[in-house]
């Protein structure tokens, strides 16, 4: 790779913790830190961990007609998101594929954005040539963004907080944190109650160093990060999502709000609509599904493991699987053929060549902890 | 007793014509933490480079080969039940299998641990 790979502002923390750095979407990230993946995962889910995601985008929308302008690229409700809500979001393309999913909260006044980082130079790219002149679109690179997560991140945030931190799951807002002022959200990508704090990157690590100094919290890698999501049923894009797969196929019904479907005020109106609501209004054309799979045995599928039925016919691939810490198993997150996609069916995994018997479940694997109340 | 190592980071720890099969502290390192062991049967004849045992760790799968030609004799239930004794003490409780060797020059013409340590250095 001749490619040069960018540093997060935590760069030198990482290295002082011990951590292995590796090429991440152009950058150089934590995979672990020397307690390993398995120990980090399992700390996460029992008290809390604080991860380095500055790597994602984070862009403005500014202008009056911002959430309208938005609405023209999502499938989803911007206009309705209240001010210190977050709402989960993804461009669509004409085809009704997914470009990449994202995160909108509305700030009071303007929306902040959280892109991928492997997509971030297109989606911005997408946002000013499709809503450049309706809104300003404005790319945040001086800020950082730490993710806070597990049962015991809500009394670590409040350990360097002055005043209230956001009170439940997807609600956010302005807070001063180790005498910084933050946006923090409570969300997250574990299952777990959790915060997404964007900081400004020259404050980054002071604030990073205070929240570690919490009682229980621990810095948590990239591959913690990835079991945490798969046994949470969360989808990583370029794996579980991509630009041929539908939010319908993804099983992202729930993401796309009445107001926006058939029937609603501001039906339609994003690309790949006609795809898209197609699916919706007529379930059955809807070829293949994202759904959770169980092994029977201990041997973890990975991507790129074929499904097939009892008569060796190919119906699915996974597209995410591993071994999950807390399940304490192997998990799997793949797309079947929507005739084997209910909770119950039987088939095979083609595991090194060899039919292994899985089950279509539901998901999450392992249950959320949000604060939704 | 000799060891002597693979490029692909298995040891070989002889005692007379019976060799200890198991991977490298390295090589547990870069795996990360094993989850799943798949042995091989005992009395199945391995040829040199061949796959004996499946691993898997939380990041990825690999392979055990078989260091030289030989034949199982005895596999290590413990690793199976407890894949992080690999892990934990892999030139140790951690071993994967033994074999009777077949010849035993093949081994002889294998790294020792000066040559081992500096190819991983």
């Amino acid at each position: 790779m001749s490619e040069t790979l960018s540093k997060t502002p935590l760069f030198d923390l990482h290295v002082s913790l011990g951590a292995r750095m590796v090429p991440f979407a152009g950058y150089e990230m934590p995979v672990q830190y020397p307690p390993g993946v398995l120990k980090e995962h399992l700390h996460t889910r029992a008290h809390a961990g604080l991860f380095d995601v500055s790597h994602m985008g984070q862009v403005e929308l500014h202008g009056a007609d911002a959430a309208a302008a938005l609405e023209t690229l999502v499938p989803v409700d911007v206009i309705g998101i209240a001010p210190g809500k977050q709402r989960y979001a993804f461009f669509t393309n004409e085809a009704g594929g997914i470009l990449d999913d994202l995160m909108i909260f509305n700030v009071g006044g303007y929306l902040h954005l959280v892109v991928n980082a492997a997509c971030k130079a297109q989606d911005i790219a997408h946002l000013k040539s499709k809503i450049g002149g309706r809104c300003e679109v404005r790319v945040r690179d001086d800020l950082a963004l730490l993710a806070l997560q597990g049962p015991g991140a809500e009394a670590a945030l409040t350990g360097v907080a002055v005043g209230l931190i956001p009170s439940v799951f997807m609600a956010g807002g302005r807070v001063k944190l180790a005498g910084i002022d933050c946006l923090v959200t409570r969300t997250g990508y574990t299952g777990e109650d959790g915060f997404e704090i964007s900081v400004p990157n020259a404050h980054c690590e002071a604030l990073a160093k205070a929240l570690l100094a919490q009682p229980n919290v621990q810095p948590i890698g990239l591959g913690a990060r990835d079991s945490l999501r798969l046994e949470a049923g969360l989808c990583l894009y370029g794996h579980d999502l991509d630009e041929t797969t539908t939010p319908v196929e993804a099983s992202l019904n729930w993401a796309m709000q009445k107001v926006r479907r058939t029937g609603g005020e501001r039906a339609g109106g994003f690309p790949g609509a006609s795809v898209i609501l197609g699916q919706l209004d007529n379930p059955s054309s809807v070829k293949r599904k994202r759904v959770g799979l169980k092994p029977e045995g201990r041997a973890p599928i990975r991507e790129g493991v074929e499904f097939q039925d009892s008569a060796g016919n190919k119906i699915g691939i996974v597209t995410s699987g591993g071994f999950g810490p807390t399940v304490n198993g192997p998990v799997i997150m793949g797309y079947v053929d929507t005739a084997h996609a209910a909770s119950g069916t039987k088939i095979n995994a083609m595991l090194r060549g060899t039919p292994t018997p899985v089950t279509v479940v539901g998901m999450p694997f392992a249950p959320h902890g949000y604060k939704r109340t | 007793m000799t060891t002597r190592y693979t490029e692909d980071h298995e040891y070989i720890k002889m005692d007379g014509d019976i060799g200890t099969v198991g991977i490298t502290a390295f090589a547990q390192d870069k795996l990360g933490d094993l989850v799943y062991v798949e042995q091989p049967k005992v009395g199945r004849k391995l040829a040199a480079k061949e796959d004996a045992a499946i691993i898997e760790s939380v990041k990825a799968a690999a392979e055990v080969k078989a260091p030289v030609d030989g034949e199982v004799i005895e596999v290590n239930e413990a690793i199976v039940a407890d894949p992080s004794l690999v892990n934990t003490d892999p030139e140790g409780a951690g071993w994967f299998f033994k074999m009777k060797v077949s010849n035993a020059a093949a081994v002889a013409a294998l790294q020792d641990e000066a040559a081992y340590k500096a190819m991983i250095a």
